[in-house]
């Protein structure tokens, strides 16, 4: 009879919701696995690939009137839409998650348009809506503010790819903190302003930063609906994801990769920077209990 | 101290009334208790005197005029509210002293003054060394007497409090709610606090304003009520 319990007393000094040994090696195995083949494998490929004919030849490539015109044209688009959007973003989850109104529903439903939607088809509406065939477009290309194939329709077409993300964000974590903070602000004296500034976005600067940052990337990398609205330009309005692929498609994969890495390095910045943020204010995130 | 006054007042949500039109006086200085269940309406009313709400119909005064149409920052309401809503990402000194630091340029204290007025604050509720604490690294009750500092940071003409014992356990509960009348009958403010505990406001409260689906069933001092409930209500509830 004692033989069947040597294996029980064993397993009672394991905490309830930790697997057997070899289940769990086997899972973060697993993990690994799929986090090398599918996130680290193919970032250390760009970089390689942009190496592959030595950091001349990369540096160079780079400093093409093409490549330097693209990466700035991306700069710029971020910079224009991203605050833009962060704008909108706070106002659209500010009104979601303190008030309610009739209509609120189909407000949330539109901002998760752009997700919802292909990129392509948007760029396309753009292009409907502001092209040079149609009547506001027309007028517009008569003023000498042509919005299709130039930086307002890049710019545009970008917006409502990444209009969700900082509201998406901003929301959930709004809606949580309820609205008495903003009231105790209002009985001790301070204006709505003064209570925005000094209650409510210190309390989702946090969300509000993961929402600039998604926003951030996804603005300096789309493809589809700027490669419809921009006309693919070289030179004047190839973004560059957009002069990478037509680099690519020429065969010119020094000059591509080289451009990738590029792209692929803003994206790590961004993120040493967010973490970097977290790791110095550790303790405040801790004190708002988010994240 | 102020003399309110409630002159029918009604507030409707939608198609649900959560006051039907009530009458209440209240005399200055007074330390009035609001009680009933869940859904009488107490907290809409509180939040009323507090400017947080806007009644449907009828009219408030403070000392014979009316405030009806004052602002929440006119009415200079000191308001506790129910988890006491401090501001999380400021320490405690900073919470007391919101207030004092969101006045206009003019009657904004110096800096010194305001810190010499916290450190008044923080003595009058026994917690004279939290100052650099966050709120969250304080306890239910500490929380709530912050609550209270900073809500007479402001110099308010009224003190309106929600629940203000009802995040507390037991022990706690008892300690404050003498705190809260040592408070009350050394600042001599008109106070008025909402509860669904009948203890608390017969132990406490020097009016107990009794009220149930939107209406008051009684008003009277502790002794009175409990003496000669008006309505069956009133008897039943504070049997309990």
């Amino acid at each position: 009879m004692s033989s069947a319990y040597p294996t029980l007393t064993a397993r009672r000094f394991r905490p309830v919701t930790q697997e057997a040994p070899l289940v769990r090696v086997a899972l973060i195995a697993f993990v690994i696995l799929v986090l090398v083949v599918l996130l680290f494998a193919p970032l250390i490929a760009v970089f390689v690939e942009a190496l592959a004919k030595g950091w001349l030849a990369a540096i160079e490539s780079l400093a093409h009137p093409d490549a330097r015109s693209a990466i700035w044209l991306t700069l710029t688009v971020a910079a224009i839409s991203v605050p833009l959007n962060a704008v909108f973003g706070i106002a659209a989850a500010w009104a979601i998650a303190k008030f309610d109104f009739r209509g609120k529903a189909l407000l949330i439903t539109l901002i998760d348009l752009p997700f919802s939607v292909s990129p392509v088809v948007a760029g396309l509406c753009m292009v409907l809506l502001f092209g040079a065939n149609s009547l506001m477009g027309g007028w517009l290309v008569a003023q000498g503010f042509p919005i299709v194939f130039a930086l307002p329709g890049i710019v545009l077409a970008t917006m409502f790819v990444t209009f969700p993300f900082v509201a998406r964000e901003l929301i959930p974590v709004m809606i949580e903190q309820g609205r008495a903070e903003e009231e105790a602000a209002l009985t001790l004296g301070a204006s709505g302003w003064r209570t925005f500034l000094t209650v409510t976005l210190p309390n989702i600067r946090w969300a509000l930063l993961y929402g600039v940052l998604l926003c951030n990337a996804r603005a300096m990398g789309e493809f589809g609906a700027v490669a419809v609205v921009s006309g693919k330009i070289r030179g004047q309005t190839a973004t560059m994801p957009i002069t990478i692929e037509m680099l690519y498609n020429e065969y010119l994969s020094v000059a591509a990769f080289s451009l990738a890495a590029v792209l692929a390095g803003l994206a790590l910045v961004t993120l040493t920077l967010k973490t970097l943020l977290e790791w110095r204010h550790a303790d405040q995130l801790a004190a708002t209990h988010r994240h | 101290m102020i003399h309110i006054e409630i002159d029918e007042i009604s507030k409707t949500f939608g198609a649900t009334s959560a006051l039907h039109p009530v009458s209440l006086a209240i005399p200055s200085g007074a330390l009035v208790a609001l009680l009933g269940p869940s859904g009488s309406g107490k907290t809409t009313l509180l939040r009323i005197l507090g400017g947080l709400e806007y009644p449907t119909s009828g009219r408030v005064l403070f000392d014979g005029q009316d405030a009806t149409g004052l602002t929440v920052q006119e009415r200079r309401a000191g308001f506790v509210f129910q988890s006491y809503a401090l501001f999380r990402h400021m320490t405690v000194f900073e919470n007391i002293a919101y207030g004092l630091r969101a006045r206009p340029r003019r009657s904004r204290p110096s800096n010194p003054e305001i810190a010499r007025r916290v450190a008044r604050l923080l003595d009058l509720i026994q917690l004279p060394y939290i100052g650099a604490r966050y709120p969250n690294q304080l306890s239910g009750g500490q929380r709530q007497r912050v609550a209270l500092a900073r809500a007479l940071a402001i110099e308010p003409r009224m003190l309106l409090l929600d629940e203000p014992f009802g995040a507390l356990d037991a022990q706690v509960r008892k300690e404050l709610r003498q705190g809260l009348r040592e408070i009350h009958d050394t600042t001599g403010l008109t106070s008025i606090f909402v509860t669904h505990d009948q203890a608390e406001a017969m132990e406490l409260a020097d009016v107990v304003v009794v009220m149930s689906m939107g209406r008051i069933e009684q008003i009277g001092k502790p002794s009175e009520i409990r003496a000669r409930p008006k309505t069956d209500f009133v008897r039943e509830f504070i049997s309990v």
